[in-house]
């Protein structure tokens, strides 16, 4: 990074920012049309959200980091190659497990096949690669899609670095030798490097690369120690992912024993309610669990070890539960089901044991049991969230499973151990777009999920243990995520004036102009300087573009973590789809919003013609709708995309190592 | 390099004393002892650590899935004698604050 252009971008990072605070200060104060406040309040938010999104991007340009040339790594560290699979062709999983295995530092190439296919384990070992599947213990238990994958094979193996690949993913021989060398810094977690994809056209329809992403935005949030991990192409250290599994651990199972404590004190008062009077021997079982239980919570408050408080409790519970057998054998029989249900509490995927349903948990409390039920209910609740975590295959799991995309919380959990992470802006793996718009609609779907779901589950502003750039470095990229329904607005307010004549701000006067354009304009700039010749429009346009994606996101992932609603959680296919001719229902939303611009159009010219608008406005919202259109018409391009077809030559510039190992 | 001496007190209680490093390629060993003890039906366990002259998160995380499999066969696991470098790495990850150490190895299940 030469000084120069840090220089150049800094200069300009900071011009964008006096110039977009002045103008949205004055929106507000001066400039909002109460009148038609439908209108003015969701401009002027929108506006305020798309200044917030500029000077967070803005504060992430601002430490550009180029990093350059490599440390050598030391010789020695030993290294273990994941390859994670789920369902995708064998022949693509064993191209690329053959181009991990010519990597060139020593190292262990493993298949983790989540779809347990005795044809890949026959043909990958066959050539002496490595293949992990899910061990027993992960029967009837939670399988957290990619994490649960991850962490089974983390159990299997003792590399102490993991470089982790997604099943098409073909990495370079060199891949280890360029990113080893980081993990000389002792505190060094992870080094991510780029995912690029070679069956991408150069106009690149369906915006699969993401040329800003990995490059400025990533190479500023290193700046700030905030490098994110991406799922593929990093390499990890064992030991930082353990401690966060240790440590995440340790936190969980004190939420989930005082829930389940809480839980239980319900449980038991219920049953005392409904004893009969002549109950005696019963009332007075329960009388001394609910006091091993105000007991537990008290020990637990007075800060004595988790271990120790639920081992004395259970065993107090057991106690009781041993003297109240004889008396109670009918009652019990028909609670025995449900207490056996108990063991699926923590079942629903994508639920870590904090996070256990509350409400399943109150459904509990509300039921009628015998009070030999009541004891056993309690005995099993403490079971199921207590230390032996037998909701669970593994007691510790080290990636995060608190969303479907777990790079982003596994990552955010290490800065936030106080571990350093790196970006190496070069290409050292090659992989595999989606090709159909469908495809990539999902997978832009989940990315959105995973992230939204990190955001109300584990809000990085509230993050102990991360600077304040880091905790807005991770709030950035979901701040950007929310362009949806700012989206919204922007196609309305021009489509109210055209139609309506209603202005939201008080008069396209010259103060306006002179606050709005330098603003845009500058702004532009800014991605220009920022993105030094590498290509920003595609993504520009998506960010708007897939407003029903980015709102759906955000919805279904509050349903998910508030309401315990399923995400429709789809992993995405990696195969070309049958060709079934354009798609234009997946993108109903924006061709009604394209609709609808168009027609504005049309109205606008007629109110002006009939002397209802002025011309000044009119010109100003009919520039505004074609921009919105021009943003809009990738969503043609991307319909109307029949996959990737290479140049003649282009397959000798990239060959795929079958075809090579064909030669 | 690191050795795993494993005896059964008169109680019944297993004592396993970790030699050495304590790390990684050491977890899956200790793992396995654990499991073997609990299996051969001594789920009281005390792991008394006063040798291990290092532990790393992957050990630790050997020591949690050893105390879930003694306590699922209805007993417990507990530590003893950890040192101060090896303290620092349970206080790192708050294991400290839900896996007390106990003093001794005799006493570590009295209480």
């Amino acid at each position: 990074m030469s000084p120069a252009r840090r220089a150049v971008v800094r200069v300009v990072a900071l011009v964008t920012a006096v110039l977009g605070v002045n103008y949205v200060v004055w929106r507000w104060l001066f400039s909002v049309n109460w009148d038609a406040w439908w209108i003015a309040v969701p401009l002027v938010i929108a506006e305020t959200y798309s200044l917030v999104d500029s000077l967070l991007f803005g504060m992430t340009v601002w430490r550009l980091k180029g990093r350059g040339e490599p440390p050598e790594p030391e010789p020695g560290l030993s290294v273990d190659v994941f390859i994670a699979t789920y369902n995708e062709p064998l022949d693509l999983v064993l191209d690329t497990a053959r181009a991990a295995q010519r990597i060139t530092y020593p190292h262990r190439t493993w298949i983790l096949d989540d779809g347990n296919r005795a044809e890949l384990r026959a043909r990958a070992e066959a050539e002496g690669i490595g293949w992990i599947t899910r061990s027993a213990d992960w029967a009837g238990m939670p399988r957290h899609a990619k994490a649960g994958n991850l962490n089974n094979a983390l159990e299997a193996t003792e590399g102490e670095f993991l470089l982790i690949l997604d099943a098409d993913m073909v990495p370079k021989p060199e891949i280890l030798d360029r990113t080893l060398g980081y993990f000389r810094d002792e505190r060094m977690g992870l080094v991510q490097t780029p995912q690029y994809f070679v069956n991408v056209p150069d106009d690149d329809p369906l915006g699969s690369q993401a040329p800003l992403f990995y490059g400025p935005i990533q190479e500023g949030k290193d700046g700030w120690n905030a490098a994110f991990f991406c799922g593929s192409n990093a390499v990890i250290r064992r030991e930082a992912l353990m401690q966060i599994g240790i440590a995440r651990y340790a936190g969980e199972i004190e939420v989930g024993v005082r829930r389940a404590l809480r839980t239980a004190d319900a449980v038991i008062g219920q049953a005392r309610k409904d004893l009969g009077p002549d109950e005696d021997g019963v009332r007075r079982a329960l009388e001394e669990i609910a006091y091993d239980i105000a007991r537990a919570r008290r020990d637990l408050d007075r800060g004595e070890a988790l271990f120790d408080v639920t081992y004395r409790f259970q065993k107090r519970v057991a106690a009781t539960r041993r003297a109240l057998v004889d008396s109670d054998l009918q009652a019990l029989h028909d609670d025995l089901a449900i207490i056996a249900g108990l063991d699926q509490l923590a079942e629903a995927p994508d639920i870590s044991l904090a996070t256990i349903d509350e409400t399943a948990l109150r459904q509990l409390a509300d039921r009628e049991w015998s009070p030999l039920g009541a004891v056993e209910t309690v005995e099993a609740l403490v079971r199921a969230i207590d230390v032996d975590r037998s909701g669970e295959a593994q007691p510790v799991m080290p990636m995060a499973t608190i969303s479907v995309t777990e790079d982003m919380a596994t990552c955010m959990r290490m800065h936030g151990l106080g571990w350093r992470s790196a970006y190496h802006d070069e290409i050292l793996a090659e992989g595999l777009a989606p090709e159909d718009l469908q495809t990539m609609l999902t997978q832009r779907l989940r990315w959105a999920q995973g992230t939204a779901q990190v955001m109300f589950r584990e809000n990085p502003l509230v993050q102990k243990g991360l600077t304040l750039a880091q905790k807005l470095m991770y709030f950035a990229t979901m701040w950007t995520y929310l362009s949806g329904f700012a989206a919204l607005v922007y196609i309305a307010a021009p489509i109210a004036y055209l139609t309506l004549g209603v202005l939201p701000v008080q008069a396209l006067s010259t103060d306006f102009f002179v606050r709005l354009v330098p603003f845009l304009l500058v702004n532009q700039l800014l991605f220009f300087v920022v993105a030094d010749g590498r290509p920003t429009w595609r993504g520009q346009q998506y960010s708007l573009a897939l407003f029903p994606v980015w709102i759906r996101s955000f919805t279904s992932a509050f349903g998910n973590v508030y309401l315990g609603r399923s995400l429709d959680f789809a992993v995405t296919p990696k195969e070309k789809r049958e060709h079934t001719g354009p798609r234009w229902d997946l993108v109903r939303p924006q061709l009604v919003a394209m609709g609808l611009l168009c027609l504005a159009l049309v109205a606008g010219g007629v109110r002006l013609a009939l002397g209802h608008a002025s011309p000044f406005g009119t010109i100003f919202n009919m520039v505004w709708v074609v921009f919105d259109l021009v943003i809009f018409s990738v969503i043609i391009k991307a319909v109307r995309y029949r996959g990737f077809e290479p140049e003649p030559d282009a397959r000798v510039l990239t060959p795929r190592p079958s075809e090579e190992g064909a030669a | 390099m690191i050795e795993f001496d494993v005896r059964t007190t008169d109680d019944g209680i297993g004592v396993v004393v970790p030699r050495g490093r304590l790390n990684m390629v050491a977890a899956r060993e200790l793992r396995e002892t654990l499991t073997g003890l609990v299996d051969s039906g001594t789920p009281r366990i005390v792991v008394d650590l006063a040798e291990t002259t290092f532990l790393d998160s992957s050990a630790l995380g050997a020591l949690v899935a050893g105390l879930k499999t003694a306590r699922q066969a209805g007993g417990d696991l507990r530590i003893a004698r950890p040192t101060e470098s090896v303290m620092t790495v349970f206080r790192l990850t708050n294991l400290d604050k839900v896996l007390r150490p106990r003093d001794d190895v005799e006493s570590a299940f009295h209480g």
